[in-house]
């Protein structure tokens, strides 16, 4: 992965429905961090990895939004 | 920081037997002298036990504090067998691509969809206690049945087997309940059972979770084994009412013994999603400690050094009684404002009913305040009977009068 240019997707913690499990940031350490009790992404743009995948769907909130460059939903599925 | 792990004689745990739902007040005295104690279970190797609230996080979210390390060690337990514990013996990636499967149908979205039927079924088991005139076992007219039908619904599973399951999925949460042969005997017949239901969608596929979760198993064959869906699917049959049907009663019988309790929301219903919160908080469901985490490098955690490969078990009734989180911890507060209590556990692992579990308890409290506004225990505090030999605390039965 590249640390100059990281990009292809992005990743929202919507911080109104985030109730802090910590699914996330233990599934997915080097991607979220648990701030005042609640989710944020490490970096808002990431290089494609499967565990921030992992993360969005595992999150019982849908609070994590992760999407292309051009807006287009990556993840949660629907 | 101390190193104190081969140095200090660790103390039998739990500190003592489940009484009501009492806390033990040693819990408060650890917090504040000694985060980090050294405990020895019933069974298994010794192990740290920690108290604090930041502590009891750590250990159940930070990826240096391991369930899948734990396999083949004698871990710290509460049986003479160890279990197959399936994905709760699992770390991330593998733990999160297994529980995929099953989480989309537990979102707060999905589960709100739910809460209709939920409500109709509430509706009608309540009409059925009033029916049958007070006194009335509040356990078997309402918190049995309600977490065994929104979870056969949920899954697909046949109410008329209930009985049948009902009795097997005890297995699970038996300490000394049941013998271990019977423990033995009642998972394979849990698992026999659910792989009959997962064959059964093979032939005839199914829109509920066990047919989507059958469909998502097939498209991903090379990633997730047919034992692993199987364990997981038997798994939340029995951890989705085990759980649910223990709890009803316990919050009820704290809203009904507690000052600032169920008079308080009888005038102020509105409160009904901040008491199920606050009672989530106050009520200590689990009897004992379980699910140990394996350090798997060297870790500084409330001032001792937690070395590579030894295990630590968590109170989650100690975290969420922390004076340094909760104000008046000790004090049931049903409009409490800032409540991040750890009831559904924290991390990977977070319970994945947790929503689920959230609208069956407000519905259940919601149609009691409207349905039965005048409801109280029908005999002495001194005369109900709790379970023993579980991971969890609950009443056997709940005389209830209205």
């Amino acid at each position: 992965m590249s640390q100059e240019e990281p990009g292809g997707w992005r990743v929202f913690v919507d911080p109104t429905r985030c109730i802090g499990s910590g699914i996330c940031a233990g599934a997915a350490p080097t991607h979220f961090v648990l701030v005042d009790g609640l989710s944020r992404p490490v970096n808002e743009q990431i290089d494609p990895a499967d565990a921030v995948l992992d993360a969005a769907e595992s999150c019982p909130m849908e609070a994590i939004i992760v999407s292309d460059v051009a807006g287009g939903r990556i993840a949660p599925e629907p | 920081m101390t190193d104190t792990s081969q140095a200090t004689i660790p103390q039998p745990y739990p500190f003592s037997a489940p009484h009501r739902l009492d806390v033990d007040p040693r819990y408060g005295q650890l917090r504040r002298e000694e985060p980090l104690t050294r405990i020895r279970m019933p069974f298994g190797e010794p192990a740290w036990l920690a108290t604090r609230y930041a502590d009891v996080r750590t250990v159940l979210a930070d990826p240096r504090f391991s369930r899948a390390a734990s396999v083949g060690r004698d871990q710290p337990r509460n049986t003479p067998y160890q279990a197959d514990e399936g994905i709760l013996a699992m770390d991330p990636p593998e733990h999160t691509r297994l529980r995929r499967l099953a989480a989309k149908a537990f979102t707060a979205r999905r589960v709100e969809e739910l809460r209709p039927r939920t409500r109709a079924v509430a509706e009608e088991l309540v009409a059925g206690m009033i029916d049958a005139g007070p006194p009335a076992d509040l356990v078997a007219h309402l918190a049995t049945p309600l977490p065994i039908r929104v979870i056969c619904d949920l899954l697909g599973v046949p109410v008329t087997d209930q009985d049948r399951f009902h009795t097997w999925s005890e297995a699970v949460v038996s300490t000394t309940a049941l013998s271990p042969e019977t423990v033995e005997s009642y998972i394979d017949q849990l698992i026999g059972y659910m792989a009959g239901l997962i064959a059964q969608r093979r032939e005839t596929p199914t829109d509920d979770l066990i047919g989507a979760m059958v469909r998502a198993r097939d498209e991903n064959a090379e990633r997730l084994t047919e034992q692993e869906v199987v364990q997981l699917a038997a798994g939340l049959l029995a951890a989705g009412h085990e759980t649910t049907v223990t709890q009803i009663p316990n919050m009820l019988y704290v809203l009904l013994t507690e000052e600032g309790g169920w008079e308080r929301l009888r005038a102020e219903p509105d409160l009904v999603p901040k008491a199920v919160e606050e009672l989530m908080r106050f009520i200590p469901l689990g009897a004992t400690a379980a699910f140990p985490r394996y350090a798997t490098e060297d870790v500084e955690l409330g001032g001792v050094l937690v070395r590579a490969g030894e295990p630590v078990v968590v109170s989650v009734h100690s975290a969420n009684r922390d004076e340094t989180v909760f104000t008046d911890p000790d004090r049931l507060d049903l409009a409490r404002e800032v409540n991040p209590h750890l009831g559904f556990g924290h991390g990977v692992h977070h319970c994945i009913g947790a929503q689920l579990a959230r609208m069956e308890l407000q519905v259940v409290v919601e149609t009691l305040l409207r349905r039965a506004p005048q409801l109280r225990l029908a005999v002495p505090v001194s005369e109900l009977t709790w379970k023993r030999g579980l991971l969890v605390r609950g009443l056997t039965a709940m005389p209830v009068q209205w």
